[in-house]
């Protein structure tokens, strides 16, 4: 088997696009999110996407498997919010593990699937990435305008919750950490601080990727970096990638995906959204608008690894891989040694 | 695994592949990125409980704030890394280092650096990592407690990302001597590259820096051992920083700044070139080595190069120099190195920083240098112009700095302007410049102007010709001016929703003179959505709807740039045709009620169990004793702050990243000229409230006053609810006249003003003063927001006084938290304006407030705002939607009026 490394070498590969869009799509009903096993769950569980990998993982296999077919090399987990941090909202904090463990079997189960139907004996790998989001409380802002110093959360009980995320995706089976839609570092920092105290204590190390989200034009994250101030406050996760996803589309997001792709040493990424929400807050960029703006970076030589966020869909996916599929993925830069 | 795997790549990448530099590489919010050419980083040292007693003193007494100021003193005068310590025998130093840090997480300004944390005890290090994103450096470790705990903490640091400041100390003490220096900094480089795997970039070393010229002969050569280890490691391992506390060198001069300053300077001088690279020192008070007095300086460089030293002979000299030094107070003084500048340059500073100081002498400094007056402004004012445009335009200024500028640049025009006349009487035939005219007017029946008057300004700063008609403009004046002036554009400006209609109305009228200047759409109520449905399709020659004045600069560029023009149009005519076909194609979408289901779905209130509250008084009450200072505490800043552009949430986008530090400065200035009004009475709040018993009945409500009986007309959505909502109208609210018809309940009306604006307005004019102009406007309105909040409070607690314990601050009041409602005649849950005229009727408002209506149902003056009083507990704030014909019919006969009257009231609420 080849490593993913190995593949980064040849040729781009393709991220999958939105959960969340595609679980939409199904229109599901509370009943639906219970299940049989939380059918007396004290409180309302409708919105719980990442409780399906336990009630309808049926459904979230399928959407892994539409994504696969539609050209994605690299599928993420259904766990955006599967740390008992972000699981409060429901009161399951005390599932967060199982969560973990079943998304990533729903996604080994769609790789599993999708080689079976392949009919040809040449395949692409396919690898599968544990999604880690950012949480819902942040530690670097505070929620109280009247009390700048306060904190919601504190950094020890933010990498506790990721380290038992992380344990719970690697024992499932995920190939890859994706750090995903970093609006605080600091919080990165705690998912990436969890991640190198689990690969220590159980000896088993996983590359790491990281995407962080600029906000909006001035070109911050949320907390206030800039993107280099960003890359560096990470790099000592020594990632296999790092990149952009989230809050803008792709045409807003060239600028930062070149400056990324001069600055940093290790492979890059980049999922924007379907363009910009509209006025109703839907994604109205088609497939094929996308697909063009990502094949111009891809052409630029900026990015390793593409594809979508929210709104897209496996059409874009699609659309997305077809463009990069003959493009020259960006070379990695020399680290040199001497000044 | 990676890592390995890089390297492979590297070794076979192929030549022209981007190389990346092993540089020290820190951060806050912005990079610091140490290159061999940076020279040297200045570490800020004042944050250090240890080193000032003034930052020890605000720490203790718990007072951050002021604490912050110490730091953000430090970053002003060129820190590029903030030093913090707070080991103090008395601090909870892991507390103290954690409140610090975070909240200077939100002071962007000082954010922006990296952190050093600095401590003996790991532990508050630890806690210090932990709060902060950015990468860190740590200060310090060592192995003063072995190898073991070395790694241990090294490991730490290296999981949080920092780099680290290695102390050459090790289990048998610090290093003293140029050989231990070198010896322990060796044995470090080896366990942290090897057995914790730093990068060598991310170490530093501290080679210690020790008082010299202490009158102990072995001291005396402790500069020249860190000089030399440093150049030894330097050689060895390029990659590493060397660091160092360089106040302690000077330690036997302490009180003798004079004489510290210039040891320091010169130990720095060669300590850097032999490859020192940063250093903990006072930023602000480093004195540059050529400056230093050649005596002072060569008795310096004796001591620290130990030269001239037998028996301690330079030490003496010095210390004998020193006391002849008087310590001479440094006084902070503005940076005035412009003022040297050329008369173009210095006129450029001035427009670009707003200073007005200067404008009149520069001015007619450059006057006398030109040969035609003319030739001033279209030289270098419009070059300064230019550039704040330019600035403007890449987000790099804001308006409110924009509008400073415009300032200056005014009032330099008016000291050209008698010259430029004078000329013109010699030579009647020069021609006036050939900028390009655009004409602005708010339109008829509209007050508001102060997005017209700002729009005015930003356009006049890029060069173009303003023509301003003011407020309340027919639409024969616009056009009868643009035709008879030439002008090469129209702007219209609105806020309240009639306006919308009145510039449909212009739109049809240019099509129909044939008229060929495309037309700018802005203001308040207007949106892209309106002017692609409404106004585009009626006038041929361009609709543009431009959305703040930072766009209207690029729409009108594009507008008069023949080659763009064009495209620019098709552009947004297209958009435009886009936009009214999904406009058109949503229609059917929503699902509406019958009118007759809509009332039979109205909000069920349980008036049996409800007693309402009488008010103190029925009829009318004049409000005349409150003065502008009642009124401040109940500002609602976040509308002051989007007039001038500046969108977020207030306080925070005072500490905003990219607008905070303007985002002050404007605030500073809206208080400041609100102490001044204040002060001199400049303004006036007038106010009139009423109460009166009432009944509802569907959707009408009777009022019954001292004089007569009146009846109100409310509207009822009609939009299929989800079950259980109800459809809402403000009737639901008032008791109907069928229920318990012996209880009594009531229903109230009030009208404010802010008056006294307009000789001041004129007094800014005439001083070419458009900031402080806008300004003015801006807080009127913002007064008579912040006076019809005062009003409610008083009441809701005192006047009908249905919640008398309410405690609610000013940001509950502005997210509504309160009890009852107070929704105005215009506006979403009552749409229709004309209501307005049984207002004032009831409250005789024009003669208590002096509040004119016009045309179209706006007050004047501007700074008016008027609404009803609900105080039911249910009573809420809704927007009414859409409504169908039925109601429309219903409705135009409960005011006995035509359906076609009624019709244009409420365009906005018809499908």
């Amino acid at each position: 088997m080849a490593s993913i490394q190995q593949e980064l070498e040849k040729r781009i590969l393709v991220i999958d696009g939105a959960m969340g869009t595609m679980i939409q799509r199904h229109k599901l009903q509370e009943a639906d999110y219970r299940g049989e096993r939380f059918k007396n769950w004290h409180v309302d569980v409708k919105g719980n996407n990442d409780l399906l990998c336990i009630t309808q993982p049926e459904i979230i296999i399928g959407i892994h498997l539409q994504y696969l077919e539609a050209g994605a090399d690299i599928i993420e987990t259904n766990t955006f919010s599967s740390t008992t941090i972000a699981m409060a909202d429901y009161e399951m904090q005390e599932f967060a593990y199982e969560l973990n463990v079943a998304a990533a079997q729903c996604a080994r189960e769609a790789v599993k699937r999708y080689y079976s139907n392949q009919k040809s004996e040449i395949r692409n790998q396919k690898f599968v990435a544990g999604s880690i989001g950012p949480l819902n409380k942040t530690l670097s802002l505070s929620p109280d305008v009247n009390n700048p110093g306060y904190r919601a959360l504190t950094f020890d009980e933010a990498a506790t919750a990721y380290y038992e995320q992380i344990k719970g995706l690697v024992e499932g089976g995920v190939d890859l950490i994706l750090i995903e839609t970093i609006f605080d570092t600091l919080n990165a920092k705690a998912a990436i601080f969890a991640a190198k105290k689990f690969f220590r204590e159980s000896g088993k190390e996983l590359p790491i990727m990281i995407s962080g989200t600029i906000t909006d034009a001035s070109g911050r994250t949320l907390s206030g970096q800039t993107l280099e101030a960003f890359y560096i406050s990470v790099a000592h996760a020594n990632p296999l990638s790092v990149g952009l996803n989230c809050a803008l589309g792709a045409q807003e997001m060239r600028s930062h995906i070149e400056e990324l792709s001069q600055i940093a040493s290790c492979y890059t990424s980049a999922y924007p959204n379907a363009g910009l929400p509209n006025a109703m807050g839907e994604y109205d960029e088609q497939p094929h608008q996308t697909a063009h703006f990502i094949e111009d970076w891809a052409k630029e030589g900026f990015v390793n690894i593409v594809g979508g966020c929210c709104g897209t869909t496996p059409d874009h996916i699609k659309h997305i891989a077809e463009q990069v599929k003959n493009v020259q993925p960006r070379k990695l830069p020399v680290v040199e040694e001497t000044l | 695994m990676q890592k390995d795997f890089q390297n492979t790549i590297n070794k076979n990448s192929p030549l022209g592949v981007r190389g990346i530099k092993p540089y020290l590489r820190l951060s806050g919010l912005e990079p610091l990125i140490v290159r061999p050419e940076t020279n040297f980083v200045n570490v800020g040292e004042r944050t250090n409980v240890t080193g000032s007693k003034k930052f020890a003193r605000l720490i203790k007494e718990g007072n951050f704030e002021e604490a912050l100021s110490v730091a953000r003193q430090q970053v002003e005068n060129g820190a590029q890394i903030l030093d913090i310590n707070m080991d103090d025998a008395l601090l909870d130093g892991k507390q103290a280092m954690v409140t610090f840090l975070n909240l200077l997480q939100s002071e962007p300004d000082i954010a922006k650096i990296p952190i050093m944390l600095d401590s003996s005890k790991f532990e508050i290090i630890q806690e210090g990592l932990k709060c902060v994103q950015g990468k860190c450096v740590v200060n310090s470790i060592s192995m003063k407690e072995g190898e073991e705990k070395f790694i241990q903490q090294a490991q730490i640091c290296k999981d949080f990302g920092a780099a680290v400041i290695v102390m050459a100390f090790d289990e048998n003490g610090q290093a003293d001597t140029l050989e231990r220096r070198v010896n322990i900094s060796e044995r470090a480089y080896h366990i942290l590259t090897t057995k914790v795997g730093y990068q060598p970039e991310d170490i530093i070393f501290d080679l210690n820096i020790f008082a010299v010229a202490t009158g102990l002969e072995e001291h005396n050569n402790y500069g020249v051992d860190f000089i030399e280890a440093t150049r030894i490691i330097k050689q060895k391992h390029p990659l590493v920083k060397i660091s160092g506390g360089v106040s302690n060198l000077s330690f036997s001069f302490r009180g003798n700044e004079p004489v510290r300053e210039a040891m320091h300077s010169v130990f720095l001088y060669h300590a850097i070139k032999a490859g020192m690279d940063m250093g903990i020192v006072n930023a602000g008070q480093l004195v540059v080595y050529d400056e230093i007095e050649p005596q002072l300086r060569a008795l310096c460089e004796d001591v620290i190069l130990n030269r001239n030293n037998a028996n301690n002979e330079a030490t003496e000299k010095l210390i004998a120099f020193a006391e002849t030094v008087k310590a001479k107070g440094k006084v902070d003084v503005k940076d005035e190195a412009w003022r040297n500048e050329p008369v173009e340059k210095r006129l450029a500073h001035a427009l670009i920083n707003g200073i007005t100081d200067y404008i009149e002498a520069d001015t007619e400094e450059a006057r006398l240098k030109y040969a035609r007056p003319l030739d001033v402004i279209e030289g270098p004012l419009m070059d300064g112009m230019n550039v704040v445009g330019d600035l403007f335009g890449a987000g790099k200024m804001f308006l409110p700095q924009v509008v400073k500028s415009a300032r200056v640049m005014k009032k330099s025009v008016a000291v050209l302007t008698p010259f430029i006349e004078e000329e013109k009487k010699k030579n009647p035939n020069a021609q006036k410049g050939g900028a390009a005219k655009i004409l602005l007017a708010t339109v008829k029946g509209d007050v508001h102007d102060i997005g017209k008057n700002i729009v005015g300004v930003v356009l006049g700063c890029n060069g173009y010709d303003i023509i301003d008609l003011g407020v309340m403009v027919p639409a024969d004046k616009i056009l009868d001016t643009a035709q008879k002036e030439n002008a090469d554009i129209i702007g219209l400006s609105g806020l309240i929703t009639p306006s919308l209609d009145e510039m449909v109305h212009i739109a049809r009228e240019m099509q129909r003179r044939n008229m060929q200047q495309p037309l700018l759409i802005g203001g308040a109520t207007t949106s892209r959505m309106h002017t692609a449905v409404k106004i585009a399709p009626e006038y041929k020659q361009g609709v543009v709807h431009v959305l703040d004045a930072s766009r209207s600069v690029t729409v009108a560029g594009s507008l008069l740039n023949k080659e763009q023009k064009q495209s620019f149009l098709n552009d947004s005519y297209t958009e435009y045709k886009k936009l009214k076909e999904n406009f058109d194609n949503k229609k059917s979408v929503k699902q509406y009620i019958s009118y007759k289901d809509a009332l039979n779905n109205k909000m069920k209130i349980d008036w049996d169990s409800y007693q309402p509250v009488q008010p103190q008084f029925t009829g009318i009450k004049v409000i005349t004793d409150v003065v502008v200072n009642d009124l401040r505490n109940y500002i609602d800043w976040k509308p002051f702050f989007i007039a001038w552009e500046m969108h977020g949430n207030f306080p925070a986008i005072l500490n905003d990243n990219l607008i905070g530090k303007e985002a002050t400065k404007l605030y500073n200035d809206a208080n400041a000229l609100l102490d001044k009004i204040a002060a001199e009475e400049w303004l006036t709040p007038k106010g009139v409230i009423g109460f009166w018993e009432a009944v509802s009945e569907n959707d009408s409500v009777l009022v019954k006053s001292e004089t007569s009986n009146v009846k109100l007309e409310f509207l009822r959505q009609q939009i299929q609810k989800a079950s259980n909502q109800p459809n809402l109208s403000l009737a639901d609210f008032i008791k109907p006249k069928d229920q318990r018809p012996e209880t009594k309940d009531y229903l109230g009306s009030f009208a404010v003003s802010i008056h006294g604006i307009e000789q001041h307005i004129k007094n800014f004019e005439a001083s070419y003063d458009d900031y402080n102009k806008i300004m003015l406007q801006a807080l009127a309105d913002r007064l008579a927001e912040a006076f019809a909040e005062y009003l409610h409070e008083k009441v809701r607690k005192e006047y009908w006084g249905y919640v008398k314990d309410e405690r609610l601050t000013n940001e509950d009041l502005i997210k509504e938290q309160y009890q009852g409602i107070r929704p105005a005649p215009g506006y979403p849950a009552c749409p229709d304006h004309t209501e307005k005229y049984k207002l004032f009727n009831l409250l005789n408002a024009t003669e208590h407030v002096g509040i004119v209506l016009t045309e179209s149902l706006a007050m004047y003056p501007a700074a008016s705002v008027c609404g009803w009083y609900f105080s039911h507990p249910k009573s809420q704030y809704f927007g009414i939607g859409k409504i169908t014909n039925d109601q429309l019919e219903d409705y135009a006969r409960r005011k006995d009026t035509s359906v076609e009257d009624t019709e244009k009231w409420l365009r906005q609420n018809l499908e």
